[in-house]
């Protein structure tokens, strides 16, 4: 009974069954994004990421397999006379997280951050502690009566955050969750308005998903490229699965999928992107001038809308690493526009996701020796 | 005024008129205004501390609209922002339209958002959910109807008790019982950073009494009758170690020419949040405590002072 009376009917699928199914071949990346947003992959810990993208990027790939490091990296081969031009398409697959750092009297867990998760949003938020076996959990909120007067106007310090998982004894609990095991937001895929949908760790399973559908693209397009599609790890720590993929790989070139701030209140024009009107195209000294160039055009070409994203600084994406990988690789940058990034309600458009994709495949199709051996001279 | 009354007649003649009461409705926020962006501006209704709303999935309105609460991403918060709570004004609700125009086909300004979350079990005997006040006191006012008691027994789900006690107010003046009890949900304050005198009630320690809080101070042969009906089922039972909050009971206990009053309630955590947590034991045993009360309850105008 009182299961009913706290949720009545508000059901999760009930929402989805009103808002879904609308996309116009939207359907199976959705469910692409949803399960790989749903899995657990904070930083170091990408396993479960990596096996379920192993298995979708399988039979669209001649090879798939893991380095040292856990990077996923799927090889397309292309077709055609030797050379071939070596094209490393990169999405990171980590997300950010908690990390369990003690376990308290009474059932309840310390933390602390994996990546720049945003503190403001955790009170009152629910979690699931990947221990031993997964336990559902809640980041308890200080109740009224115990705030001091003026305390409501600050946010709550990273100490004073816990997690009540329900358990009464901190011996059992210990026993399910040693301390390292890593806590992600429980939170499933939502579909707003406009093809939008928002959920956690959209930042960046969005862009393996756009990996995984331009690989699709791309078993019926015809390419002399040999792309190798790499879900980096840990990049949320400090882009650090890129250097070393980047470093084994020796690409010719490499695009890195990512998201970039979406349009929010307070946040200028230059700063937030709108959700639905293309992907940002990165332009800064991370970026080659040339690859730039390039997207662009051919973006005009198949008519993908498409943003300029410039940075005057490399900027805290997987391209910082690459970029300056051996004796330095070209790089591009192409960003999904994202609103509330590093919080539980990340928010893109799908739309984004497809056309994205598309641009890629079609970069990619049109990637000639030629173009490949100039980007060499800068 | 929209309150539900279950009416359960008397199988004993001349057996008290008892009144059950639990409030129905639960915090929300109300959508005040919808900028051209189409983003949705709210005032919270009832109490909630801000800093639970960033980033929490929401249900607007009629249609049952989704929506996420936004707020501007941390990489691009000034410094003197980030140690902040983010003010009510900065938060909004984003349902992904387009404009003012097309978010207005879908949330009409006035209509009410709850929370969206997952109701499970959590650790070995407890439950997380949102609305657990009070839709506990609502569900072991549904389970208790199932009996029958020497007591004319009306059992009242109240409306707007979050916004100051309105429904139950009315509610009594309409019935005039000859006793009621408030079953309710309680702050329980046994978490981490809570100093011993802040602890309020705790979880598992069986449902909480009231003796006073900021709105009524419960009727003392009542509070004696329902203290000798745990000790007499072998149940267990707290007292609320605290006189704040306030509930139903105070606007019953001041109706007509005053009506005996008493509040049992499940302690829980985090009230007012999108995922509260509750001990089942203590809901289990909140029941048993009334039902052993109504079972063997006090003769008509007994109760009186």
């Amino acid at each position: 009974v009182l299961r009913i009376l706290s949720n009545g009917q508000q059901t999760l699928e009930e929402n989805r069954g009103k808002n879904s199914g609308r996309g116009d071949g939207n359907l199976a990346w959705v469910d692409l994004l949803r399960r790989l947003a749903g899995e657990q992959g904070v930083s170091g810990r990408e396993a479960k990421v990596a096996r379920l993208l192993s298995e979708t990027l399988g039979p669209l790939a001649d090879a798939v397999e893991r380095d040292q490091l856990g990077n996923v990296i799927a090889l397309k081969k292309g077709e055609g006379p030797d050379p071939h031009p070596r094209v490393m398409l990169a999405a990171h697959m980590d997300e950010i997280g908690l990390m369990v750092t003690q376990v308290l009297e009474g059932g309840f867990l310390r933390f602390t951050p994996v990546g720049g998760i945003d503190l403001r949003i955790l009170p009152g938020q629910e979690v699931i502690v990947h221990g031993l076996r997964p336990l559902r959990g809640v980041i308890g909120a200080k109740p009224p009566h115990l705030q001091e007067p003026g305390e409501r106007k600050e946010a709550v310090a990273e100490e004073e955050l816990y997690i009540d998982t329900g358990y009464s004894g901190e011996e059992e609990l210990a026993e399910i969750v040693p301390l390292g095991t890593m806590v992600t937001i429980e939170r499933d895929l939502e579909t707003l308005a406009n093809d939008l949908v928002a959920g956690k760790a959209l930042d960046n399973r969005a862009g393996v998903t756009v990996l995984a559908a331009c690989f699709q693209e791309l078993t019926r397009l015809k390419h002399r490229a040999d792309v190798y599609g790499v879900a980096t790890v840990q990049e949320e720590v400090g882009v650090r699965g890129a250097m070393v993929s980047s470093y084994g790989l020796a690409p010719h070139l490499a695009i890195v999928i990512d998201v970039c701030h979406g349009d929010m209140p307070g946040v200028a024009e230059d700063e937030g992107f709108p959700l639905g009107k293309g992907p940002a195209i990165g332009l800064g000294p991370h970026v080659h001038p040339r690859l730039f160039a390039a997207l662009t055009e051919t973006a005009q070409r198949i008519g993908v809308n498409y943003q300029v994203e410039p940075s005057p600084t490399p900027g805290g994406t997987d391209a910082w690493a690459i970029l300056i990988a051996r004796k330095g690789v070209p790089t591009a940058l192409v960003s999904l526009p994202l609103r509330y990034m590093h919080t539980a309600v990340e928010t893109l458009s799908l739309k984004d996701l497809k056309e994205t994709a598309r641009l890629l495949a079609a970069f990619i199709q049109g990637l000639e020796p030629a173009f490949v051996e100039g980007l060499a001279s800068y | 005024m929209g309150n539900l009354y279950a009416e359960k007649k008397s199988r004993a003649a001349n057996g008290p008129r008892v009144m059950l009461a639990a409030h129905m409705d639960e915090v929300a926020l109300m959508i005040t205004r919808i900028d051209p962006k189409g983003l949705l501006y709210f005032k919270t209704l009832g109490g909630i501390d801000r800093r639970v709303l960033p980033a929490k999935p929401v249900i607007i309105g009629r249609r049952r609209v989704p929506g996420v609460i936004g707020t501007k991403a941390v990489h691009l918060l000034e410094p003197e922002e980030s140690g902040r709570a983010v003010p009510l004004r900065e938060l909004y609700i984003d349902i992904g339209a387009k404009n003012k125009e097309e978010a207005e086909k879908l949330v009409t300004v006035g209509e009410g958002a709850v929370f969206q979350s997952r109701f499970c079990t959590l650790g070995g005997n407890r439950v997380r959910g949102k609305a657990l006040d009070n839709r506990a006191g609502c569900s072991a006012l549904v389970e208790l109807l199932q009996y029958e008691y020497p007591v004319s027994l009306t059992a009242v789900f109240t409306v707007q008790e979050e916004v100051g006690l309105r429904g139950a107010r009315i509610a009594a003046y309409n019935l005039k019982p000859d006793l009621a009890l408030v079953l309710e949900t309680t702050t329980a304050g046994d978490v981490p950073g809570a100093k011993p005198h802040q602890v309020s009630t705790r979880l598992g320690q069986g449902p909480a009494l009231t003796i006073m809080d900021r709105t009524l101070i419960a009727h003392r042969q009542l509070l004696t009758a329902l203290e000798e009906t745990a000790r007499r089922l072998d149940k267990p039972y707290q007292w609320k170690q605290s006189a704040t909050g306030g509930t139903d009971g105070g606007a019953i206990h001041l109706t007509g020419a005053g009506i005996p009053t008493a509040v049992v309630a499940v302690p829980c955590r985090y009230l007012h949040s999108p995922a509260s947590v509750l001990d089942l034991g203590d809901y289990r045993h909140l029941i048993e405590l009334i039902h052993g009360f109504l079972t063997k309850a006090p003769g008509r105008r007994s109760g009186q002072q």
